[in-house]
């Protein structure tokens, strides 16, 4: 067995010295995320530049059993790189190419480094007719691990939950075979993650990196409109919330439904706004698209429940935003810089209920909340967020925010809703809730695929 | 303190002969001036009236009415009073609490005279260069001194009746003894509403038209008149002051710039129509602001000069893709004076 040192050198060996560290600076700073849960220091900080490399470390970690943990830019907000058990971590941003756009067959492949910006960038550069689905998360989350916790985008509505966008896999195995997944396994061409094959993609997507580490990735892109609104539609009635995103999603002409609450600032109190994007190639099209998001709901604009609103350029401009912008804002509602959110992915039938809770919970303990739910395909799902800001230098409301997100967390579950991007708390709790016999299953995905039990420990750990 | 109660003198309207409130009104038809009556008497009476649901909160009759009688604001009355809805009730709840005095506001150095931004941040934009040499600095902004009379559209006179005062006494509070309006709803509140209302102002509202056309006569050795053909976009709440009106043809007259001679203008203008589509639907406020903006194309105007910012966000982006320019008027008067138009449509369309 290597001594730290020796596995020091090793790893600089692999990826030049210059791009790994022990240092007390890089373990402070990946000991943590931008959430709740307490931090813990890897051993180690190491960069790879290839999928060779990362073969490398995953050997050297398998061999040496030492726990590894892959980064892309630490922004789950629920510790899914916090590394429980030390170790290593591995730095994905370095692998930043974007290998391929085919447009004729509406996929890129990158590198699994690539950010949603620099995607976002390239598209609008070179390929002005193509988009993805871009997160609402800061630019600089990578789509790779936006995949891996089946995170949702602007064309979640259309399209579904990001990870259904994946169209292939590069794959290092915890023992560090290189594995392709998908059409790309036997041709050279990235257009499906998995048929007419058996889809193994399943075996590393929604896994938080506990089953291999994606080191490429195919990623489905779409037409981009020339043109792009939003419409804003409000109510008060929380009832009819789930009837309206129906309504908007059986037009099959919105592109995103959002539905935000919150009681501030005061203009957002007592209201639901509903945000319905729309696209088109000119204003003919953009036309036609609102009138059939008017008629979609003028039944219930005619008994006065739901109103539009007149959008101001200075206010339209954050809303078209991709990202937007106001999560990152509602991260210094409380001052200090802490959010975090509670995101169980439900029946959208569940909204009014879990709007009652999630103003209950913030009343009960004195939190600020906001809510932004995004429906996910067409009205199959939404994921509702149960948000809390809070202030990093105070211990007690960040405890009090923690209970409150535990509290809605057991609530969406006992609902009928699943936990997304689970903190291992939360794991927990589905696992407890979970048919033993997937439980099984998955126990036996993991032994079969990770023996040393090294991939990103403490997550999906399933007694 | 006693609720502020409208001064409506119904004898006015006994003696009326050509009932202009309702005859004149461009969105409701009645087959003559004895079914107006009355429909008009039953408003009065507090009966039901087709009035009190078709009305569209135009603001016009408040112009139309010969007697300065405050048609209009008997019909908010009457509308909250009966439970009436002009608008979805999330966008009434909407306003009233955006528009909550809640403390926040912004103050700069407040003199004796100041400039009101009411609750509009296109001020920040627009109020800049030599027309406010001297005064730019003393400002008021937010929703402590927000006029309220926008929930004119809403049928909530209460809630007008309720904080109007006390915007009244923040502004006073401020020192101020002259407010310089920048925007019509502001004028209109302090010198209409107010009054219909019996509440006394403790400082005088001066319209910006008027501050505008004073500093320009100022400045007039550096005017070079832009010998430009103009639509004048008049606003809801210019009917609430139509005696302002007049300013147009003053200020246009020493910038060079010919008011188009067109259907939709003066008493007969249409407004930006946006409170009708949030109110009733996309139908009505396309066709209004089609014709208006086929009225501009057809008499020549090369610019659209706006008076309201809230008309601004309405039309702007839509005259401009009729191939006339769109500009506020303190940015009319700015071209003239050698200075750059500060309030534009955004560069490029929606991010895609």
């Amino acid at each position: 067995m290597l001594t730290a040192a020796a596995i020091y050198d090793a790893l600089g060996k692999i990826v030049g010295k210059d791009f790994v560290s022990d240092g007390k600076e890089e373990r402070y700073f990946y000991a943590r995320d931008g959430g709740l849960m307490p931090p813990h220091e890897p051993d180690f900080v190491v960069l790879p530049r290839t999928s060779e490399e990362v073969q490398e470390i995953v050997k050297l970690a398998n061999r040496e059993k030492v726990p590894i943990v892959p980064h892309g830019a630490g922004l789950a907000l629920t510790g899914l790189v916090i590394p429980q058990r030390g170790g290593i971590v591995l730095d994905m941003k370095r692998m930043d190419r974007i290998l391929e756009v085919n447009e004729k067959a509406r996929y890129v492949v990158i590198e699994a480094g690539v950010t949603h910006g620099a995607l976002k960038h390239h598209l609008q550069k070179h390929h002005p007719h193509l988009r993805h689905s871009i997160p609402d998360s800061p630019p600089i989350a990578t789509i790779a691990a936006n995949v891996v916790i089946h995170g949702q985008g602007r064309l979640s509505q259309q399209h579904g939950f990001n990870s259904d966008m994946v169209s292939g896999l590069e794959v290092v195995l915890p023992t560090g075979e290189l594995c392709r997944i998908g059409s790309c396994s036997v041709s050279s061409y990235w257009f499906s993650k998995g048929p007419p094959l058996p889809d193994l993609s399943g075996l590393f997507l929604g896994w938080f990196g506990t089953t291999g580490i994606i080191t490429k990735l195919g990623l489905k892109v779409y037409p981009c409109k020339k043109m792009r609104d939003v419409m804003l539609a409000l109510t008060d009635k929380a009832e009819l919330v789930p009837d309206i995103m129906l309504r908007l999603s059986h037009t099959e002409m919105v592109e995103d439904v959002v539905v935000a609450a919150q009681p501030l600032p005061l203009r957002f109190k007592g209201t639901f706004w509903i945000m319905a994007y729309i696209t088109g190639d000119g204003h003919e099209e953009l036309e036609f698209k609102r009138k059939m998001v008017w008629d979609a709901l003028w039944e219930y604009f005619e008994s006065r429940d739901v109103g539009f609103l007149s959008i101001p350029s200075g206010m339209k401009a954050p809303l078209l935003s991709m990202p937007s912008k106001d999560t990152t804002r509602f991260a210094d509602v409380s001052k200090g810089g802490g959010f975090q959110y509670a995101g169980p992915i439900a029946p959208i039938e569940k909204f009014p209920l879990f709007i009652r809770k999630l103003e209950e919970v913030a009343a009960d303990h004195k939190l600020f909340y906001s809510s932004t739910s995004r429906l996910i395909g067409a009205g199959h799902c939404m994921m509702f967020s149960f948000s809390f800001s809070f202030n990093r230098a105070n211990a007690d409301e960040m405890a009090r925010a923690k209970t409150a997100l535990d509290e809605c967390s057991r609530f969406a579950l006992e609902e009928g809703g699943v936990l997304w991007k689970a903190d291992i708390d939360e794991q927990r709790l589905l696992m407890d809730k979970m048919d033993p016999n997937t439980l099984v299953l998955m126990k036996k995905i993991r032994q079969l695929l990770d023996p040393n039990g090294i991939m990103n420990p403490g997550n999906w750990e399933i007694r | 303190m006693p609720s502020p109660e409208l001064e409506f003198d119904k004898t006015k309207c006994a003696a009326c002969e050509t009932i202009s409130c309702l005859v004149k009104c461009q969105y409701m038809d009645f087959k003559d001036t004895n079914e107006a009556k009355k429909e008009w008497q039953k408003v009065i009476n507090n009966q039901d009236s087709i009035v009190l649901k078709s009305c569209n909160t135009c603001y016009a009759c408040e112009e139309y009415c010969p007697f300065g009688n405050h048609p209009f604001y008997l019909i908010v009355e009457r509308q909250e009073e009966k439970g009436i809805l002009p608008a979805p009730r999330p966008i009434i709840t909407m306003w009233i609490n955006q528009c909550q005095p809640v403390g926040k506001f912004i103050v700069g150095r407040v003199d004796e005279r100041a400039l009101s931004y009411c609750f509009l941040p296109h001020f920040n934009t627009l109020v800049k260069g030599k027309l406010f040499d001297g005064i730019a600095w003393s400002a008021i902004f937010g929703q402590e001194f927000f006029c309220n009379a926008v929930y004119l559209h809403y049928a909530k006179a209460s809630v007008i009746k309720d904080r109007l005062p006390g915007i009244v006494e923040n502004i006073k509070n401020q020192g101020i003894k002259e407010l310089v309006c920048l925007h019509d709803e502001c004028y209109g509140t302090f010198t209409s509403l107010a009054s219909a209302y019996g509440i006394d102002m403790p400082f005088r509202p001066i319209h910006y038209y008027e501050y505008l056309y004073g500093r320009l006569k100022e400045l007039k050795d550096v005017i070079k008149p832009l010998n430009a053909k103009a639509a004048y976009q008049r606003n809801c709440s210019a009917r609430l002051c139509p005696q302002t009106d007049h300013y147009v043809d003053d200020i246009f007259g020493l910038l060079g710039v010919e008011r188009v001679k067109r259907e939709y203008d003066r008493e007969n203008a249409l407004c930006c129509a946006e409170i009708f589509r949030m109110a009733r639907g996309p139908a009505i406020a396309d066709d209004v602001q089609k014709r208006n903006l086929d009225d501009m194309v057809e008499f020549g105007a090369e610019y659209c000069v706006f008076n309201c910012p809230a008309c601004w966000d309405s039309l702007a982006d839509k005259v401009a893709n009729r191939g006339i320019k769109p500009i506020h008027m303190i940015d009319l008067c700015k071209l003239a004076i050698g200075e750059e138009q500060a309030l534009r449509l955004p560069e490029s369309g929606a991010e895609v």
